[in-house]
């Protein structure tokens, strides 16, 4: 569990983060939306200690983060950056084993997990012994995250991750994460600008703006409830197929004409996709639905 | 030079020296060098991470680089002598800035990210300086100190001026003596190690990354072995240590006579002749070559050992006259006569000190001679005619020139017009030739070896004795060019070994023989 509490950082007059508190749960995915410049990053910096806060502080676990060590505390913590910052002079097996190395385990222990890892991120064992410039953007980010996971540490920070790739590597690559077991289980803040990543993979988005927090909730509740007219605005370009993505059958579920079939977590952008393929509804009905819904949550 | 040998025989000849200098060239080089990183690493990574420094530290290290290496060593005398030490710390400092600097680019060229990485994975401070920024900083690192080896093996001829050998030796006095076979056994090897070296560590940095560490660890061994080299080449012992001129080293006139008539055997060690006599004052040197009437033997209370066995030939000075000139001024002989006998070794010594080191004008120091010896008239403004005086372009010279200037405004009705620094002998020479100027003062043995160039035989034959010799240069003048040698002025800028007055006092040493039998002695 993350807590931050009014959280602040300035440089000089500029207030970079200006108050910002938010509560993480245990295994729970918090995504930090908003515009370059809006605070984000160093909010997730200061987490673990990349940047030191001018005032307030942060619980990790209910352990004030100022009362360790920061290189221990970084140990604890997985780190992944949008450059994937990787060491250039270390082969792909060297840049996984760092945060291990560190920890002092033994080679045997190492490599296993190596072996674990890579399976589970889809990389090939013949790239462990090559350097990083050698691989594509996509396979890099993958062994920037395999890095980041290798001690398995509970809390994993995000920054951009994403960032670097081209659209549909990134859209791959996501759909990837959110099936890999290793991070289901995690406490993840993650950085993005990026509105369509952050409705996938966040369980709650904080969407930041000028260094303030402006709301935070689940993807529906910023679509359906936003707090004020920057939330809505922010929305607006995506606001079709994001709601299409956030409403699950199960919301909309009193519309459709059957309702036993119904998988409920299935999202209605899914539902959209194989509709005309023995779906539980057909397109217009998912429509209809749809738009009974909205109405209702709108009353 | 007539029987010049091709260079391999001459690199074969002297190919223990040549190895001797090699091998102090290359320990010269690498001790610096070692030193430079140890102090340069650490300090490019300080101001790496204290960049607020790196303005100051940068800047002096460049102004260190600026200084001229011969006014460097120069500097270094006082405090650390001669040899060894002052050559490494001029060499160190010259080595300094590509390293601070290439260390420091190096380190701020290392990626943000990557270390922002190394620090997010709980790296501390420590551990991202030795397992990232240095490791990858270390191409532009090796570039750095790649840059200031090849800079050390050019700087490093230069220890030679101070008696800290390398192959500067071989260089400067190839140089001096107008051998080029023996510029080219110092500058060949020297180009050639810089080069050499240069490629070694060029293989170095293009080693690849992974390879780089236990690469990095072969340096400092390579390095401590090739330093060490210094030390395996040591001359013979003897009680007391003997600074020459690269010239005199390879002269007849010089070390080889000293070797061959006086059997002399002492330490030398080769030195600039810059920096030869304050070596011989701080007690560096006991025994220095030098000349008879130099300034700086009175400056330095030092004293010329008489050369009872006549090696070297005299340099007596007299003018030289157009014939045509004396012609043309009956009473000019008789005036420039009226020096002749006056001016002994000790006296001229006297004067070039009073204008070499007490900085006071040729013509104060003419006048006051002049006036001290009752030979003194002020000038008639004499308008019958201009007598032309040249003089080269060294303190002795002017003097001379001055005095000569006075007595003919004094004793005749001529006027005078001085021509004064005319660069070396043969410029002064050409211009009296051409009928330029009408006289100049000039040395018997530069009449000689200079100018007239004789057989060897012939010269053997004249040079132990100073009456043959003027009489030789003074019959031949006239038959070759209607030039007259008038009177000797009285002294002899010779060659000479010097010792420090007091202590040729102490040991009784006042002939070149009594040093030999001094050193003979267990």
């Amino acid at each position: 569990m993350i807590k931050v509490e009014n959280l602040s950082k300035y440089f000089g007059e500029i207030r970079a983060v200006d108050e910002v508190s938010f509560e993480v749960a245990e295994g729970e995915n918090l995504v930090l939306l908003g515009t370059s410049g809006c605070g984000k990053t160093t909010t997730l910096k200061m987490i673990n200690r990349l940047i030191e806060p001018t005032s307030g502080s942060v619980f990790i676990n209910d352990q004030n983060i100022m009362d360790q060590q920061p290189e221990s505390l970084r140990l604890g913590i997985g780190y992944v950056l949008q450059n994937t910052g990787l060491f250039p002079h270390y082969t792909i097996e060297e840049n996984i084993a760092v945060v291990p190395q560190l920890l002092g385990w033994d080679h045997a222990r190492i490599k296993e997990r190596t072996q674990q890892l890579i399976g589970k991120l889809h990389l090939d064992a013949s790239l462990l012994k090559v350097y990083p410039a050698q691989l594509s953007g996509g396979q890099q980010q993958r062994v920037g995250l395999a890095r980041a996971l290798m001690a398995d540490p509970p809390t994993l920070l995000m920054d951009e991750p994403f960032g670097a790739l081209d659209n549909v590597t990134r859209a791959g690559i996501r759909k990837e994460f959110l099936q890999l077991d290793e991070l289901t289980r995690k406490t993840i803040i993650m950085v993005t600008h990026d509105v369509q990543e952050a409705f996938e993979l966040g369980d709650r988005i904080c969407l930041m703006d000028k260094g303030r927090v402006v709301q935070i909730g689940t993807p529906k509740e910023l679509l359906f409830q936003p707090a004020d007219q920057f939330v809505s605005t922010f929305l607006q370009s995506d606001r079709l197929q994001l709601e299409f993505r956030s409403v699950t059958l199960n919301d909309i579920r009193e519309h459709l004409p059957k309702t036993d079939t119904v998988n409920k977590d299935q999202s209605l952008w899914s539902a959209m996709e194989s509709a005309d393929k023995d779906g539980v509804a057909d397109l217009s009905q998912l429509m209809n639905a749809f738009n009974q819904y909205q109405t209702k949550i709108k009353a | 030079m007539k029987d010049q040998q091709n260079l391999w025989a001459f690199m074969y000849q002297e190919s223990d020296k040549l190895l001797t200098q090699t091998l102090q060239h290359i320990g010269l080089t690498f001790i610096s060098l070692i030193i430079a990183v140890l102090v340069g690493l650490p300090l490019g990574i300080f101001i790496a991470r204290k960049k607020r420094y790196s303005g100051a530290v940068l800047g002096i290290a460049g102004v260190m680089q600026t200084i001229p290496s011969i006014a460097l060593l120069g500097f270094m005398i006082p405090l650390l002598g001669i040899g060894a030490k002052p050559a490494i710390v001029a060499l160190f400092i010259y080595a300094l800035l590509p390293i601070i600097r290439n260390t420091y680019t190096g380190i701020l060229g290392v990626d943000a990210f990557v270390t922002e990485a190394a620090t997010a994975m709980g790296m501390s401070k420590k551990q991202i300086l030795f397992k990232v920024e240095l490791p990858l900083a270390m191409p532009v690192i090796l570039a750095g100190i790649r840059t200031a080896t090849v800079i050390n093996v050019g700087v490093a001829t230069l220890a030679s001026f101070i008696a800290a050998g390398g192959l500067g030796e071989f260089i400067f006095g190839g140089i001096s003596l107008n051998n080029t076979n023996m510029i080219l056994a110092g500058a060949i090897p020297a180009a050639l190690l810089a080069i050499i070296f240069d490629f070694l560590l060029s293989r170095l940095q293009n080693i690849r990354l992974k390879k780089l560490k236990p690469a990095t660890a072969t340096i400092p061994v390579l390095l401590l072995i090739l330093a060490s080299l210094y030390f395996i080449p040591s001359a013979y012992g003897s009680k007391l240590l003997a600074g020459f001129t690269p010239e005199f080293m390879g002269r007849q006139d010089g070390d080889l006579g000293l070797k061959q008539k006086y059997g002399l055997k002492i330490r030398t060690i080769v030195i600039s002749d810059a920096v030869m006599y304050k070596a011989a004052f701080e007690k560096e040197l006991d025994v220095i070559s030098g000349y008879s009437t130099d300034g700086r033997l009175k400056a330095f209370g030092l004293m010329v050992l008489q050369d009872d066995k006549g090696i070297f030939p005299p340099y007596y000075a007299a003018p030289i006259v157009r014939q045509s000139s004396l012609k043309k001024f009956p009473d000019l002989e008789k005036t420039l006569d009226l020096l002749a006998g006056h001016i002994n070794d000790s006296i001229m010594t006297e004067l070039n000190y009073r204008t070499d080191y007490l900085h006071q004008s040729p013509e104060r120091v003419a006048k006051d001679f002049l006036v001290e010896q009752r030979l003194f008239k002020p000038s008639c403004n004499g308008t019958d005619g201009v007598v032309r005086i040249g003089s080269k372009i060294f303190g002795e010279q002017y003097i001379l020139a001055q005095m000569y200037s006075m007595l003919i405004q004094g004793y005749t009705n001529h006027s005078v017009s001085t021509k004064t620094g005319l660069g070396g002998t043969k410029i002064c020479f050409d211009a009296l030739t051409n009928d330029q100027i009408d006289l100049y003062p000039e040395y018997t043995g530069t009449g000689l070896l200079v100018l007239l160039q004789p057989d060897s035989k012939i010269v053997d034959s004249l040079t132990v004795d100073k009456n043959k010799t003027y009489n030789f240069v003074r019959t031949e003048f006239v038959k070759k060019y209607n030039i007259a040698w008038l009177k000797p002025i009285g002294f002899n800028n010779s060659y000479a070994l010097m010792m420090r007055q007091k202590q040729s006092d102490q040991l009784g040493v006042k002939t070149i023989s009594d040093l030999k039998k001094y050193l003979d002695k267990k």
